[in-house]
């Protein structure tokens, strides 16, 4: 049963602090360590790190790359400088979404792509069938162990690691004099880096940013965190049959930039306005855990979706969710309830995020 | 913390105190932190009458809901209001404030088909 998944290089370091390990995208992966609210806290207020060698790395190289790239990501990539990168979606003819991903520019023709565990396989098939003269495309993603450290003590705690080296800016990516790669990204809404090591160096760099003050974090605090930022997640909140207009993410998509696949359908949903959208669900008390799948249900009572996402925001201590649903139920305000085994629990449509980072000083 | 000696236990990981004809019934110390950070209890209707192994309560976590299982028969005749308003009394003090539901049990007999807690102990080590 074990076998049939694939192994973190960090899982002997997560064996030993006692995780809880559950299947995650193909994945043996921690869920949690402790408790996903002692987690989520600690991401929150201090700083937490999570095992991400599951996720997928593409390094794409030529003098072409970059226009090969605007062909098939939403984003416009020639607004990327050197050792910057940007949040971007690859789309289906239909336009809807195969994967949401970041690309960095780690050089003039070399780019650095860090995918989705669940779409490494699905992703590079696709870009591999697009391929063209003078680019190149690598799937690196078993030689690396990554990890993301994430919360306000984050840059502190990189410096103890590293006193020789500087992070690089927000969305920025740069290499370590010993080949590792630091992203200054993350899925939690707070300030923190992902980093990227060989993946036989992992455990060591693990080890080390938790004797500088880290705290290990499973899927389960992960998956809080991002959703109380309303950050999506690709499988739940993201699919081949939605396009990122509907998804609330037009931000991420350059309909100027020339032809690129999907773009028609972005086109004309931005132009018509989409018949659904992604929107936030905030209870308005307390209640039993929103989760995906649970019907959304309106002031009318009629079943007009089902949440996408959901999950108790620990910061908040309520309730909270994402859906489809149909734009005339969009607007902030709007009342509805959550149906969960047979019972109502109201609601209301809210802005994302659901929670607020505190401005860091 | 050890499955003190006067309860009976549920293979489900449900313990009972049997006073009289009312079984006090709440979950094990192992359960609640298989289970972790309980936020959320959904308790049963007084009056209801449930069967052994009948669905009975809910207890979530903030990943998952699990079903909390009649550990003998009877009908609801209390629910604990408190665990409602502050479902960590479960992760906190599973076998004292924690406890979730009081049945007047049918069958008393059956409490002696439940575990001791030393055959509990054994099952989950």
């Amino acid at each position: 049963m074990i076998s049939e998944f694939k192994s973190s290089p960090l899982e002997a370091a997560h064996v030993a602090l006692g995780a809880k390990i559950v299947p995650f995208a193909g994945w043996n992966m921690p869920v949690q360590y402790t408790s996903i609210i002692d987690e989520h806290t600690a991401v929150r207020t201090q700083c937490g790190i999570f095992d991400i060698s599951h996720m997928g790395q593409f390094i794409v190289r030529g003098t072409k790359a970059a226009a090969w790239l605007n062909g098939l990501l939403t984003n416009n990539i020639a607004k990327l400088g050197v050792g910057q990168g940007q949040y971007t979606l690859m789309l289906n003819e239909d336009g809807g979404v195969i994967d949401d991903l970041i690309a960095y520019r780690a050089g003039e023709t070399e780019f650095f792509l860090v995918v989705n565990a669940s779409m490494i396989d699905e992703d590079f098939a696709w870009m591999s069938a697009r391929l063209e003269d003078g680019v190149s495309l690598e799937n690196e993603s078993d030689d690396w162990a990554g990890m993301a450290v994430q919360g306000p003590q984050a840059a502190a705690i990189f410096a103890k690691v590293f006193p020789d080296e500087t992070l690089p800016p927000r969305n920025g990516i740069s290499k370590t004099a010993t080949g590792s790669v630091v992203c200054r990204t993350g899925y939690t809404g707070e300030d923190g880096f992902e980093f990227f090591s060989p993946a036989s160096e992992g455990i060591s760099y693990w080890e080390k940013f938790l004797a500088a003050g880290a705290k290990a974090c499973g899927l389960g605090s992960r998956d809080s965190l991002r959703l109380e930022m309303g950050y999506p997640l690709n499988g739940n909140d993201l699919s081949p049959k939605r396009s990122p207009i509907e998804a609330g993410l037009g931000f991420f998509c350059n309909l100027n930039k020339g032809e690129f696949v999907g773009r028609e359908t972005l086109a004309r949903q931005k132009a018509d306005g989409p018949a659904v959208k992604l929107v936030g669900i905030r209870y308005l008390d307390k209640g039993a855990p929103p989760r995906a799948h649970y019907p959304v249900v309106s002031a009318a009572g009629e079943v007009i979706g089902e949440l996408a996402s959901g999950v108790l925001s620990p910061s908040l201590m309520t309730g909270i969710g994402m859906a489809y649903l149909p734009t005339e139920f969009s607007k902030i305000g709007t009342l509805l309830s959550i149906e969960v085994r047979g019972k109502l629990f109201p609601a209301a449509v809210v802005k994302k995020p659901f929670y607020q980072v505190p401005t860091q000083s | 913390m050890s499955s003190p000696a006067d309860l009976r236990y549920a293979t489900s990981h449900e313990w009972v105190r049997l006073e009289g004809d009312i079984a006090t019934v709440g979950i094990s110390d192992h359960a609640q932190e298989e289970l972790t950070d309980v936020v959320f209890v959904e308790l049963p209707a007084l009056g209801r009458a449930v069967d052994v192994g009948d669905p009975t309560a809910v207890v979530e976590s903030v990943k998952a809901a699990s079903d909390i299982y009649a550990p003998i028969g009877g009908e609801i005749v209390e629910v604990n209001p408190q665990v409602e308003a502050d479902p960590s009394l479960v992760n906190t003090d599973p076998y004292g404030k924690g406890w979730i539901f009081k049945l007047r049990v049918k069958d008393v007999e059956h409490v002696t088909k439940l575990m001791d807690a030393a055959a509990y102990e054994a099952s989950i080590n």
